[in-house]
Order: C-alpha cells, then sequence, then structure tokens
C-alpha cells in the first residue's frame, strides 16, 4: 500500500461483521466534496480506481428513489459496472444509496458522511451488506481476483491496522 | 476459507489489542510472558485474547513444550488483507484523484465567485 497518501490516509475498518468504512479527510469545504460525489459532471474526473479507467457512463437521478448507473472501462475494452438507488439526499452532510455490481454480487447499503472543520472535510463511507454471509460471498468475489501479497506486505497491512 | 472461519477472522481483527498481538507475532514467534510486556493488561487478559486468535486460525502454538511460543498463521490473515488491499487500491486511487480535482473546483469558484 505504498500508494497510500501520506498527507491523508484513508482509515479502513471493519467495525462490525456486515460493515466496511473507510474515513478520509479533504482539504476542501464539505459542499464542495458533496458535489464532487454527486454530480455526473465531477464523478468521471475523479471515481476511477486504479490508473487506466475511464468512466464512460455516468447517470445521476439526484432524488430519493432515483437510480444512478456508473460504468468503468479500462484501456483493454474490459468493462465493470454498478447500479444503485438513492436513499436520502442530504446536501452537504449526508447520502445514502444502495449499491449493486450484479451477478453475485450482493447489493450494500452506503452511507456517506460529511463533516467539515477549518475548511476540511472529514469523509466517512460505510458500506453496509445485507448478511454476514452475503459479506463472505462478496469477499470470495474479490478474492478471486487478488494478487498474492507476500509476508512482508502482510506485515505492513498489520502495522497500519494495528 | 467457510464463512465461519472468515467472521472468526474479523471478529478477531475487530479488537486493538488483538491487532496488536498479531502485528507483534508478524516480527516472530514470542511465549505469552513476551506478548504481555508491552501491554498493560495481565497475563489472564491477553490469554484470554490469545484464545480468541488461536480459534480464529490466527495464532498456533510452536512445538518448544517450555515456552510454548506463540506464532502467527498468515494464511487466513492473507485472504482478508487481499480482499481489503483490492478494496483500498479502487479507493485510495480515487481519493487522491479527488484531491486534485477538489482543488481545480476551489480554484474555479474563486475565479467565478460564489453563486
Amino acid at each position: 500500500m505504498g500508494a497510500t497518501d501520506k498527507a491523508n490516509p484513508t482509515t479502513f475498518t471493519t467495525p462490525s461483521d456486515r460493515e466496511v468504512v473507510m474515513t478520509r479527510v479533504f482539504d476542501a469545504p464539505r459542499r464542495l466534496v458533496f458535489e464532487a460525489w454527486t454530480s455526473p459532471k465531477h464523478l468521471p474526473h475523479w471515481m476511477l480506481g486504479p490508473e487506466g479507467w475511464t468512466m464512460p457512463v455516468c447517470e445521476i437521478d439526484l432524488r430519493p428513489g432515483g437510480a444512478w448507473h456508473f460504468v468503468w472501462r479500462r484501456v483493454d475494452g474490459t468493462e465493470m459496472g454498478m447500479r444503485g438507488v438513492y436513499k436520502e439526499i442530504k446536501p452537504p452532510e449526508r447520502l445514502v444509496c444502495t449499491e449493486s455490481w450484479g451477478g453475485d454480487w450482493p447489493e450494500t447499503i452506503n452511507t456517506l458522511v460529511l463533516s467539515e472543520k477549518d475548511g476540511k472535510t472529514t469523509m466517512s463511507q460505510t458500506v453496509l451488506y445485507p448478511s454476514k454471509e452475503a459479506r463472505d460471498a462478496a469477499m470470495k468475489t474479490g478474492m478471486k481476483d487478488g494478487a498474492t501479497v507476500s509476508f512482508d506486505r502482510l506485515a505492513d497491512y498489520l502495522r497500519k491496522i494495528a | 476459507m467457510t464463512p465461519a472461519r472468515l467472521d472468526a477472522t474479523f471478529a478477531a481483527l475487530a479488537d486493538p489489542t488483538r491487532r496488536a498481538i498479531l502485528a507483534r507475532l508478524a516480527s516472530g514467534e514470542a511465549s505469552v510472558t513476551e506478548l504481555c510486556a508491552p501491554f498493560a493488561m495481565s497475563q489472564p487478559a491477553i490469554s484470554k485474547h490469545l484464545k480468541v486468535l488461536e480459534r480464529a486460525g490466527l495464532v498456533s502454538r510452536g512445538r518448544d513444550a517450555q515456552r510454548r511460543p506463540r506464532r502467527l498463521e498468515a494464511a487466513p490473515l492473507k485472504e482478508v488483507a487481499e480482499w481489503a488491499d483490492r478494496y483500498r487500491r479502487f479507493w485510495d486511487a480515487s481519493y487522491r484523484r479527488l484531491d486534485r480535482y477538489l482543488q481545480q473546483m476551489k480554484k474555479k469558484e474563486k475565479r467565478h465567485g460564489r453563486d
């Protein structure tokens, strides 16, 4: 995880057997962070994961019950899509939506919470799986593609979460 | 790895003392006494944490009958770490890009003034 931003690290925790929570600080007011998260004008510029992916489809119907649909495309043509429905929209502090990758991937409920202090925004993103079994299924799917992690990297990981 | 085992792994990792014990064992096996040293905790309390880690298959006992050293069993952790690593890579890369993007948004807003 050498690519982790040192100034603003992402904290990654699993507070319960159904949740994954990511926390991070951004040097911008939450109004802007919320906008960056909820506008198709902004999302394709940053929600791209590792290098080599673009986001050719970014449809957002930002209202409770409104649908969203994202598709990513890699340079080799591989595509990956996810979709969901907005449940709760409270700018600029809270956004709740469902998320599904299709196939065996279980639907999750994602909650974004933004709090602001001195012009900086602390973001927490909680991904809630419907059951232990669903989370385990998702993990198995994810692990299929996972590269082998060396023991050194494991030690790094442990130091990070300790 | 069975779902029950995965649950046990996550439950074991949910505690900071247990994570610290695993971090210590990642640099080599240690006896219970050695493991107690860095913690302001009684030996029975540490033993209890070790039991949880053993049940999750994260820690095993070495052959030395005298010291009964505890050893890190990396396999279950490796699966969790791989999964977490993959997930983290996606978001880390995205968040770093968002950092830069937000600075652009701030600049633009300054130029045009707030509406």
